[in-house]
């Protein structure tokens, strides 16, 4: 059916298709929405689930996981301070193999407060052991909320998945959103480490370290084993939805000499920048990288980088252009941008490119290089 | 009568230290919640008691969980059990550190939610897992590594905060009187919504007395009016024999006060606030019990 809907609509849509038995969120802006539209959906009942109205994200993800771990599929979604209030049981539940789904919806960090769009509160989770996409559009993200639940209980997978949305950009702007029927997309659950109270097990114990490192490499081995499901998952969704998706998406690619590199809506800008730039006679191209983690391989041989980072580390770098330059030896020119909810333009961008200058780092609108 | 079943669900061989009340009350709580019961467990000395993974001495199923989060835990899991039409008890079992400090925003949210479940904070007065710090539970004048000279403040009503919360069952108990504690475990289980029991756990390496002495002292904790043993079911508060017994005739705080190595050189002032807090509590439970107040 094609409606128009916010993207923050668009992922309560996809979680009432998928149907968790268990929701426990707590609002937070710009993510507000998405909880009060699954309280709408149970009380209506047109979402059979237990909502939990948390005191507080801690909670919520602590919630997640004492249900999860009974074998049901739960739902939860965040932003920002949400999400660094919940960090340790983020943690938490990659570690005991939850494959919880959550929207995060990417804010800036305060202070001051600050309530729109930057990608450092998820980055910081990176290490954590979950999944990570970020979506371009209000229809990537029902999608991309769809596939989170198949992936994240996949049994080569079974770790949670972040679908990540900018805030205000994606969870409040208007955009046509194509709804499916999902059928048998997403099959039921199936945890095989559920507590069984006829075969009692003890989960957290204290764990010495030959024992602990071992179940260390088992989330990277998942990690790893979650490519394939991944691109499985994407090529099922395009067969039966008609939608195609990839780790990273290219546009004019080919025959680049320069390649913009972004993420989120950032990503989609890049694309107008790049006409704007091959009509000037520029062999430019961009790549919107959808997957932070599993962190895709990209080959950039033969060419220009310019990458553009709504997130820093700070004493380090854009994170995007520091991986970058460490996975795949490339020099770029990396621009930091967009932090705060700073408006990015197309004409913007197009300005990165012509003024690149390889292996330096430029602050937009803050050390005036542009 | 009461009949406790023989059946164990604290198997032999813990890690527990000699003479703790922690297992004690555990052992007697698992028996009276029977098998269909999983135990949600915050970072506390029930952590470590129950072995090193990939052993347990738990036989039934047991979910270990951050320090914060046991009740929020708890609320997710009761919820899930709903959701899939599964019976069983979802039982938290925190100290005092999990309880009253840093668990008390997740409590409290739980409470005010009305999950259904149980949650049962066994009180040793300090942070027995990280080696005797204090704790907000911890009493006035008594020693702990980071309160060396004894305490300066009283032990934070948390039978308070939590009665503000209008369950439909709250208690305390002791593993003194493990009889009390098992059929207010079992009266507990038998209402649905949040209920707590409030458990008094005298810990000898922490309060420094003999491990033999664990469940004496809890009886002079009872006798001296240090710990009134009541339930309180939907709001009409019953003070149970033995404490209805120490406050017509209780013994000298003295004699609770005096074997315990964290309350050596205590000022008068600090008995003197012990002892007041003590009948304060006495009075405000006797009234309510009469329907006073």
């Amino acid at each position: 059916m094609l409606t128009v809907a916010t993207g923050n609509k668009a992922v309560a849509a996809a979680v009432k298709q998928a149907c968790p038995s268990v929701v426990a969120a707590y609002p937070i802006t710009p993510q507000t929405e998405i909880v009060e539209q699954i309280a709408e959906y149970v009380t209506s009942g047109e979402l059979k689930s237990q909502y939990i109205p948390v005191e507080s994200e801690h909670s919520a993800m602590a919630a997640c996981i004492g249900a999860g771990v009974t074998g049901v599929r739960t739902f939860t979604a965040t932003s920002s301070h949400g999400l660094h209030y919940m960090h340790e049981m983020v943690n938490w539940a990659a570690g005991a193999r939850l494959p919880i789904v959550m929207a995060n919806v990417n804010r800036a960090l305060g202070p001051g407060w600050n309530i729109w769009a930057e990608h450092t509160d998820a980055f910081q989770e990176r290490d954590t052991g979950w999944l990570q996409v970020y979506v371009a559009s209000v229809q990537e993200a029902y999608d991309a909320t769809l596939m989170a639940f198949r992936i994240a209980e996949h049994e080569s997978v079974l770790l949670p998945v972040m679908v990540n949305l900018d805030g205000f950009l994606l969870s409040h702007s208007m955009q046509p959103l194509q709804s499916v029927d999902i059928g048998d997309f997403i099959p039921p659950i199936h945890l095989p480490h559920a507590i069984d109270i006829s075969d009692p097990t003890s989960y957290g114990t204290l764990t010495g370290p030959n024992d602990y490192f071992r179940l260390r490499w088992d989330i990277e081995r998942s990690m790893r084993d979650s490519v394939p499901v991944i691109r499985e998952t994407q090529e099922e969704f395009a067969r039966r939805f008609g939608r195609k998706y990839d780790f990273v998406e290219e546009y004019r690619c080919d025959d680049a000499e320069v390649v913009v590199i972004a993420m989120g809506t950032l990503g989609k800008e890049a694309e107008v920048a790049v006409d704007l730039l091959r009509r000037e006679g520029l062999k430019a191209g961009s790549m919107r990288i959808r997957w932070l983690r599993p962190f895709p391989r990209i080959d950039l041989s033969g060419k220009e980088v310019v990458v553009i980072d709504r997130d820093y580390s700070f004493g380090f770098g854009g994170v995007i252009a520091r991986s970058l330059a460490a996975t795949e030896g490339v020099t770029p020119f990396s621009v930091i941008a967009g932090l705060g909810g700073q408006e990015v333009t197309y004409d913007d961008i197009a300005g990165f490119v012509r003024g690149r200058r390889p292996g330096e780092e430029l602050w937009f609108g803050v050390n005036g290089h542009v | 009568m009461t009949e406790i079943p023989r059946e164990e669900y604290i198997l032999k061989c813990t890690s527990a230290c000699a003479g703790c009340s922690d297992s004690l009350t555990l052992r007697y709580v698992l028996k009276a919640a029977g098998p269909e019961t999983v135990l949600v467990v915050p970072a506390c000395c029930t952590s470590v008691i129950q072995g090193i993974y990939p052993h347990t001495a738990m036989n039934i199923p047991v979910y270990n969980v951050a320090f914060a989060a046991a009740a929020a835990c708890a609320s997710g899991m009761s919820a899930a059990f709903q959701a899939a039409g599964k019976k069983a008890n979802v039982i938290v079992y925190a100290g005092d550190g999990g309880t009253v400090d840093i668990g008390i925003q997740a409590l409290s949210g739980a409470f005010e939610r009305g999950t259904d479940f149980l949650y049962i904070c066994y009180d040793n007065e300090a942070y027995g897992n990280t080696g005797m710090q204090r704790s907000g539970a911890t009493p006035v004048g008594a020693r702990t590594t980071t309160t060396p000279s004894g305490k300066i403040q009283v032990k934070k009503d948390l039978d308070g905060i939590v009665a503000a919360h209008n369950p439909p069952y709250m208690a305390t108990a002791c593993a003194a009187y493990p009889k009390d504690l098992f059929s207010k475990v079992q009266k507990a289980l038998s209402i649905r919504g949040p209920k707590f029991i409030h458990v008094l756990a005298p810990c000898p390496p922490g309060w420094r007395f003999s491990s033999e002495k664990s469940v004496e002292m809890g009886k002079l904790a009872v006798r001296s009016g240090m710990w009134i043993l009541y339930e309180r079911e939907f709001g009409k508060v019953t003070i149970n024999g033995p404490s209805k017994a120490a406050m017509i005739k209780p013994i000298p705080l003295e004699e609770y006060l005096e074997p315990q190595g964290r309350f050596k050189g205590i000022s008068s002032e600090a008995v003197a606030m012990l002892r007041s807090q003590a009948e304060r509590n006495a009075m405000r439970l006797k009234k309510e019990e009469e329907g006073i107040c």
